[in-house]
């Protein structure tokens, strides 16, 4: 309510600092859309079941519907509209999720690619079992997961620097 | 073939938007100087309002105004219409009661509008929600359709007795009969199709604004035929004449059927935005897409199967108790009568069946169609009673399915409930199906997991759907308020690329790129040459929408009469250009030309001809090149299929472990196999989540039980295995393309084939039936129940 008073955040996203005075019970997730005005990350429960929302803070993939913003002060931050490179590159995920064909309706897209994106730190060249557990927070009702399985092993051999298999295999 | 035209594998256009996070999604969207709209629902299933108090509320921070039913009808709003009427079998009408945007006097499930709060923020509004003061009298509620009908049952609405809405039939009763009383062998069934929530990622949303300078409307919606909104909201229930209405529904994430449907927040943003002469937002949360988004089936059956000593089927009864919620939703009544009991022959000869549906109200969220819609009901009880009767005969159950199959030759196949199959081969893609998951060989796992001391089990299912809905007259005959046809506009621009407009939607299913493919591969011009506008009716000039995999029969075939005018057209001018007979001149490769010479336009210089007809044949011929057609299908389609699943279940837990899914599909002529793959693998997993995960609970009281992801269990990743996927193609044979259409049948043929595969791994216990979701709960309390006991107990 207006009487609550509100709080200073600095919050980096995406390579740029952004200061602004919320409400202390504003979500990180609103933070992002309203305030700056990224809508990549989306809202699916609120809940932190879906990770529509996912984000990557401070190198780790979190829901940004079940972090307040004021928690994320000083943190830095990447949302998928930091992906691609300056000149429009897109990133290997990106290319991933396109060529094998890993999105249909596109609304969990955002988050199961920044999701993915810290599972690629965390383990460079995963199986496909170890990819299923590993986006198993993230749902997507349109794709039945495999071809982001797909899409994800796209990307790890892109970034290894190996061959990538052809889609439909 | 080229390497964007039909039959190629192209990636998607409308991708980069989307993995870049650039898509424009309806909650993306805020207008200048908007207002929030928070929804005060109730927490009751069934209560009187007593006394609606918002004087607090009213003055709570930043609120704007507070609307109730008696506030929609001093302006005379009306209620939500039904789509499609029924007629029970004494001739009578459905029951059809009134459908308020917001209750009047009474609320009949949990999370039925009761007052919309305006106000600047969603947080200000929903806090003011929380403010209104209501006295509820809580009356009596019932949420089972088997004791909804009881008397003495609390009735929902005082016209529909017994909580009936209609009480519908189709067949030959009388011919059944017959048929039974000759039969060798009757196999009964009951069971029960589970209440699903579609759950699509991206919840409900909508923005209305009014514009007091012109008197006109607009609403962004997240729906899957923004036309039908504008036609039902404008003329029944707000008034608002078309051409001062426009319905957007730009990127919609997701609907599977649950957003077809007008729902009461799209007229309370846009009547409220008139109110209060500001731009007003409503975006669901999760917990009120479980509470207001139309459900899926909900069924109970009991079943009969007769056959001869050969295990020839010769007749098919059914009777069906279908749940339609608190109210009717926009096409409910068709879902559980024209779109399930016409499915019932399924892929088989049965000469003679007769299913009666008794549709009933319960103070549940309404329920309506969810992919496959009906199809897979029907089709999930035949496979399940056909697995049953070959267990009974101890008929292998592929013998006793091919046994029964449609001949090949049979076709055009009339059926005894009222559909005429065009085409079909179900012997090919049952062996597909059956080879690809090594069904032969099968004993042996079978053994080999009885040796760790899991059971193993192997099921099937043959599956057959109507889809690309459906010759308008046939459906106006049946009880349809609308005409199914579908339209498109190809608007050729001087230089030569191409816009087309589409009445469907797309919201997954990648029109943007296999209609570009039939526009590229028509005109013989490059596909990013081709750009598709959908979802604005501001921009397109009607369209039923996208919904029973009717996009490409239906739409597609539109698209191709338009195409054929575009090329007629461009074959006038060429003709007038080259100095030949209209009749000499062939369109090939993007090129019109005088046969047998190389004398040659472009489609290029043919259309910068049209827009500058300078040596043009003006008196005979207008200017420009933009053609519009509209289709309307002259049958169903009818994709068929078979599915074979693998499971291994662990008695100790009861978790079912998917060792194997295959599918082996029939969609007719297919445009895109990378997308028409992605329909089957997302169908697949719905399926799935039906037969093994989903189930959509209320208690007693009518409390939604499953109100959230964390009681309503989603297919996450790591629940599902890889698919392996088949075509086998026969054409359609009424539609330009060839096509079937292939959205649906994933989710179709899937849940008989897992639970046929289930009842086969615990058949050794003695086990017959498991009824959906089969949960780890449910298989393990199925196993004790049937296992030897132990001498000591």
């Amino acid at each position: 309510m207006s009487t609550i008073e509100q709080v200073p955040v600095t919050v980096t996203v995406n390579g740029k600092t952004h200061k602004r005075f919320v409400d202390p019970r504003m979500l990180l997730i609103h933070f992002i859309r309203d305030e700056l005005n990224l809508t990549g990350a989306h809202i699916g429960c609120d809940t932190s079941h879906c990770g529509a929302c996912t984000v990557e803070m401070n190198g780790m993939s979190i829901k940004s519907c079940t972090v307040f913003a004021v928690q994320a002060d000083g943190a830095s931050i990447t949302t998928i509209e930091g992906m691609a490179a300056p000149d429009g590159t897109l990133h290997a995920l990106q290319e991933g999720f396109r060529m094998m064909h890993g999105l249909q309706c596109g609304y969990c897209t955002p988050g199961m690619i920044m999701r993915a994106h810290v599972l690629l730190k965390e383990n460079p060249d995963p199986t496909e079992e170890e990819i299923r557990s590993g986006i198993a927070g993230n749902l997507c009702r349109c794709t039945g997961y495999q071809n982001i399985v797909k899409a994800i092993q796209y990307a790890a051999a892109k970034l290894n620097g190996r061959t990538i298999q052809e889609a439909a295999e | 073939m080229s390497e964007t035209g039909i039959g190629a594998r192209v990636t998607r256009k409308e991708d980069f938007r989307f993995v870049t996070g650039r898509g424009t999604y309806t909650d993306d969207i805020n207008r200048p100087n908007q207002l929030w709209m928070w929804l005060l629902r109730s927490p009751h299933a069934h209560a009187r309002l007593k006394k609606i108090d918002t004087t607090a509320a009213a003055k709570m921070p930043g609120v704007h105004a507070i609307f109730t039913h008696d506030d929609l009808a001093r302006d005379n709003v009306g209620g939500l219409p039904c789509g499609w009427l029924i007629h029970s079998k004494d001739g009578s009408p459905m029951v059809e009661p009134p459908h308020p945007v917001l209750a009047a006097g009474v609320v009949r499930h949990v999370g039925d509008p009761i007052a919309a709060v305006i106000a600047e923020t969603r947080a200000q509004a929903r806090e003011a929600a929380e403010a209104i003061e209501v006295d509820y009298e809580v009356l009596p509620a019932v949420v089972d359709t088997r004791e909804a009908i009881k008397d003495g049952a609390p009735q929902i609405w005082p016209e529909a007795k017994n909580n009936t809405c209609f009480d519908w039939h189709l067949g030959d009763k009388d011919a059944v009969d017959k048929a039974f009383a000759k039969a060798a062998h009757v196999t009964k069934l009951d069971l029960v199709n589970n209440r699903l929530v579609p759950n699509a990622m991206e919840p409900r949303a909508a923005i209305g604004e009014y514009d007091v300078a012109t008197g006109e409307h607009t609403l962004w919606t997240t729906s899957q035929n923004p036309h039908v909104i504008r036609l039902l909201m404008g003329a029944f229930v707000l008034h608002i004449p078309e051409h001062k209405l426009r319905v957007v529904a730009p990127d919609v994430g997701g609907g599977f059927g649950s957003k077809i449907y007008h729902y009461a927040e799209e007229a309370l943003v846009t009547w409220a935005a008139a109110k209060v002469k500001r731009p007003v937002k409503w975006t669901a949360d999760r917990s009120e897409s479980f509470m207001s988004d139309a459900q899926g089936r909900d069924h109970h059956t009991h079943a009969e199967l007769a056959l001869d000593k050969d295990g020839k089927f010769l007749g098919l009864r059914v009777s069906t108790l279908a749940n339609l919620g608190a109210y009717l939703s926009t096409f409910s009544t068709s879902i559980p009568t024209y779109l399930y009991g016409t499915l019932l022959a399924g892929t088989y000869t049965t000469p003679a069946i007769y299913v009666e549906t008794r549709a009933v109200f319960t103070n549940t969220v309404p329920v309506d169609a969810y992919r496959g819609a009906g199809r897979p009901e029907a089709s999930y009880l035949l496979e399940r009673i056909v697995d049953l009767a070959a267990d009974e005969l101890g008929i292998d159950p592929a013998e006793l399915r091919r046994r029964n199959f449609i001949p090949k030759d049979a076709y055009p196949y009339q059926t005894p409930v009222a559909l005429q199959y065009d085409s079909g081969d179900y012997f090919t893609t049952l062996d597909m199906a059956l080879k690809a998951a090594d069904y032969a060989n099968f004993e042996a796992r079978r053994k080999e997991a009885a040796s760790r001391g899991k059971y193993r089990g192997i099921g099937m299912a043959t599956y057959i759907e109507a889809c690309g809905i459906a010759p308008s007259a046939v459906a106006g005959a049946l009880g349809a308020r609308a005409g199914l046809y579908e339209m498109a506009e190809v608007r050729v621009h001087p230089t030569g690329s191409v816009t087309l407009f589409t009445g469907c939607h797309s919201h997954g299913q990648g029109h943007e790129t296999t209609f570009a493919q039939l526009v590229a591969d028509r005109l013989g011009i490059p596909i990013d040459q081709v750009e598709v506008v959908h979802g604005d009716t501001g921009k397109i000039p009607f369209g039923m929408g996208t919904y029973g995999s009717r996009s490409l029969p239906v739409g597609g075939s539109a698209i191709v009469k338009a195409l054929d005018k575009v090329v007629a057209k461009g074959k006038k001018i060429a003709a007038h250009l080259l100095e030949a007979a209209e009749a000499d001149i062939e369109f090939k490769d993007g090129k019109f030309q005088v046969a047998g010479t190389d004398r040659a336009k472009t489609f290029g210089e043919i259309a910068l001809t049209a827009y500058v007809p300078h040596k043009y044949p003006i008196e005979e011929l207008e200017p420009g090149l933009d053609e519009t057609a509209f289709y309307d299908p002259k049958n169903f389609t009818y994709p068929a299929g078979a599915h074979v699943v693998e499971v291994e279940i662990d008695p100790d837990t009861g978790v079912v472990e998917l060792k194997g899914v295959w599918a082996a599909d029939d969609f007719g002529r297919i445009i895109n196999p990378m997308i028409v793959e992605g329909q089957v693998h997302g169908g697949l997993a719905q399926g799935i989540g039906q037969a093994l995960l989903e189930h959509c609970v209320y208690d007693d009281s009518g409390q939604l039980l499953t109100g959230s992801f964390n009681d309503y269990a989603m297919p996450r990743a790591d629940d599902l295995p890889s698919f392996h996927l088949g075509t086998n193609a026969t054409l359609c044979t009424h539609n330009p393309l060839g096509v079937k259409g292939c959205g649906e049948a994933g989710a179709i043929g899937s849940p008989g084939a897992v639970m046929n595969a289930i009842v086969d791994a615990l058949s050794p216990l003695g086990v017959k039936h498991i009824d959906m979701p089969a949960s780890p709960r449910r298989i393990w309390e199925t196993i004790q129940a049937h296992r030897p006991r132990m001498a000591a107990e």
